[in-house]
């Protein structure tokens, strides 16, 4: 999330679409009006100081308030706000209602993701995670679990508030591929720092085969822990050993600790027993390109580090750190979760 | 905190000073008391932030995360045998980075996703963290 929300230049000033495109055309010129009112300020304020007798006299004559005090701010702010509504028009077009819809709710502190079918049922879930097709809109139906939190993606849109009991409408749109970091915009407790997301826009053609391939996976998920070799399947430079570790660890004994020490409570993964629904749907975590909300890179280090210890990495979350179960088993399950595509 | 911390190093420092002229004389000169170059430290420290190495130890110069699944690697340069079992050198170490398993069997850090190349520039990193 650090490489995909900062760096340059900062995601506000670099919209990836037609929405944010309008919001930073007109931040530029508000940034350009607010030197240029500053700059008449410091002349002014020089002249009234150190300026020439005249210059004083005029600068504080009636007629100069009347053009400086009234007429140019009546203008321009006049002329600022009709231009700014203009132009960000298409920020409040009302939805027109055949848009491709993604339900997005915040919790504390992670984003729960489910892609509606056209009739609004869900079709897939998912979490911390939005994928979208490129020069296509979405609307995102924004809810909260919880407390009021905030939808932001700074190189797609503006922020979105997303209100416990409410349904709040945000469209997006990209106009190029690529992955855009996403945060929580409203503080919303303690790690509300660490509450993050990325938005993936594929191209035409990718998102098809994305889409297949989802809902090949959820065709298939009734047995979890099929295709047991190829977990980092090209990363031989990567993984020089992975024929060993796969050896070690084992996916089928990674299953059973899940079900067993409780994660299948809070977390679902389609096609299995484990339908808890107070954390983020793992039925496709070996493909996220995060762990956490948006806060560590996603493999096999991590996941289990975030398992044994996520109280260390993200104090306060929702989910117990696992230090009681072994290396070993913290093994098999990161195992089990790495093939679930 | 900052105060704190602060407080600390100068607390280590003067200790440092002062039991330095006795340690100095028995350090290992070779293979563990070699300088890494800056660039090679920096790259390194680049490399444990983009895989997440905090995410199971804490690391001296990594803010967040500080994981708390792996020992601690503050100090490294001085640690004498790495986890415990292996001489610790640059070689071994880039190599135990790499794939801890293959080096140490039965070690319980997982291989990482860290090209060789990475893996010297982490072991620099680490050993530049000098503490005295
Ligand atoms: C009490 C409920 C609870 C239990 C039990 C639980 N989790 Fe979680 N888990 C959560 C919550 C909540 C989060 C999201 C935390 C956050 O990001 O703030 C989470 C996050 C995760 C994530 C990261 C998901 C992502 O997309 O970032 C993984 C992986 C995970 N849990 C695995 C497990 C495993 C494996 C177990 C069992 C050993 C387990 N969890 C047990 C609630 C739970
Ligand atoms: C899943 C958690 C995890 C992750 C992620 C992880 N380590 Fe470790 N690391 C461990 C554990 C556990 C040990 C102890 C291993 C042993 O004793 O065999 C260890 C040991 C070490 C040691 C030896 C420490 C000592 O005191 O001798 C070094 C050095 C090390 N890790 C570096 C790294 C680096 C660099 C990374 C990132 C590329 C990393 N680790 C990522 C869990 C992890
Ligand atoms: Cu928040």
């Amino acid at each position: 999330m650090i490489e995909a929300v900062w760096g340059w230049p900062p995601p506000v000033l670099d919209p990836a679409g037609p929405y944010s495109a309008q919001v930073t055309t007109l931040s530029w010129a508000l940034f350009a009006l607010g030197v240029f009112v500053t700059g008449v300020v410091v002349v002014a304020l020089w002249v009234a100081i150190k300026g020439p007798p005249n210059w004083k006299a005029n600068l504080g004559g009636e007629r100069a308030i009347w053009i400086g005090g009234v007429a140019f701010p009546g203008v321009v702010l006049t002329a600022l706000l009709i231009w700014g509504l203009t132009l960000t028009a298409s920020l409040t077009e009302p939805i027109r209602g055949d848009e491709m819809r993604i339900r997005v709710t915040g919790e504390m502190w992670w984003f729960r993701v489910e892609y509606l079918d056209p009739d609004g049922a869900v079709m897939m879930v998912d979490a911390n995670e939005i994928h979208i097709p490129v020069d296509t809109p979405v609307v995102l139906e924004l809810e909260s679990a919880d407390v009021i939190h905030s939808f932001w993606v700074p190189h797609l849109s503006g922020k979105k508030d997303m209100i416990p009991g409410r349904r709040t409408l945000l469209r997006i749109e990209a106009d190029r591929a690529g992955e855009f970091g996403g945060v929580c915009a409203e503080y919303c407790g303690g790690q509300h720092a660490l509450m993050g997301f990325i938005a993936v826009v594929h191209e035409p053609a990718a998102w098809q085969s994305w889409l297949a391939d989802r809902m090949d996976t959820l065709a298939n998920a009734a047995e979890p822990v099929a295709q047991e070799s190829q977990r980092y399947p090209g990363d031989a430079d990567l993984y020089p050993t992975e024929a060993e570790y796969l050896e070690r660890y084992d996916a089928r004994r990674g299953y059973d600790l899940f079900m067993e020490t409780g994660c299948a409570a809070c977390h679902r993964i389609a096609g299995s027993e484990a339908n808890g629904l107070a954390g983020p749907d793992l039925t496709h975590i070996a493909s996220r390109r995060s762990l956490g909300a948006g806060i560590l890179p996603n493999h096999r280090g991590t996941l289990i580090g975030w398992i044994g210890d996520s109280q260390s990495i993200k104090p306060g979350n929702r989910m117990p750190s696992y230090d009681r179960l072994s290396a070993e088993d913290l093994g098999h399950i990161a195992a089990f979760l790495e093939l679930q595509k | 905190m900052v105060s704190s911390d602060r407080g600390k190093a100068i607390v280590a420092t003067v200790l440092a000073l002062g039991a330095s002229s006795v340690v100095s004389g028995c350090k290992d000169p070779v293979q563990t008391r070699y300088e890494p170059s800056d660039a090679a430290k920096s790259r390194g420290l680049v490399a444990i932030e983009k895989t997440g190495c905090g995410s199971c130890h804490e690391i001296p110069g990594v803010e967040w995360p500080r994981g708390r699944l792996g020992p601690s690697l503050a100090g490294f340069d001085d640690v004498g045998l790495i986890a415990g079992k292996l001489p610790n050198r640059p070689g071994l170490l880039a190599a135990f980075i790499r794939n801890a398993p293959a080096i140490k069997p039965g070690s319980t850090m997982p291989p990482m996703p860290v090209t060789d190349a990475e893996a010297q520039d982490v072991a620099s990193y680490l050993y530049g963290l000098d503490s005295d």
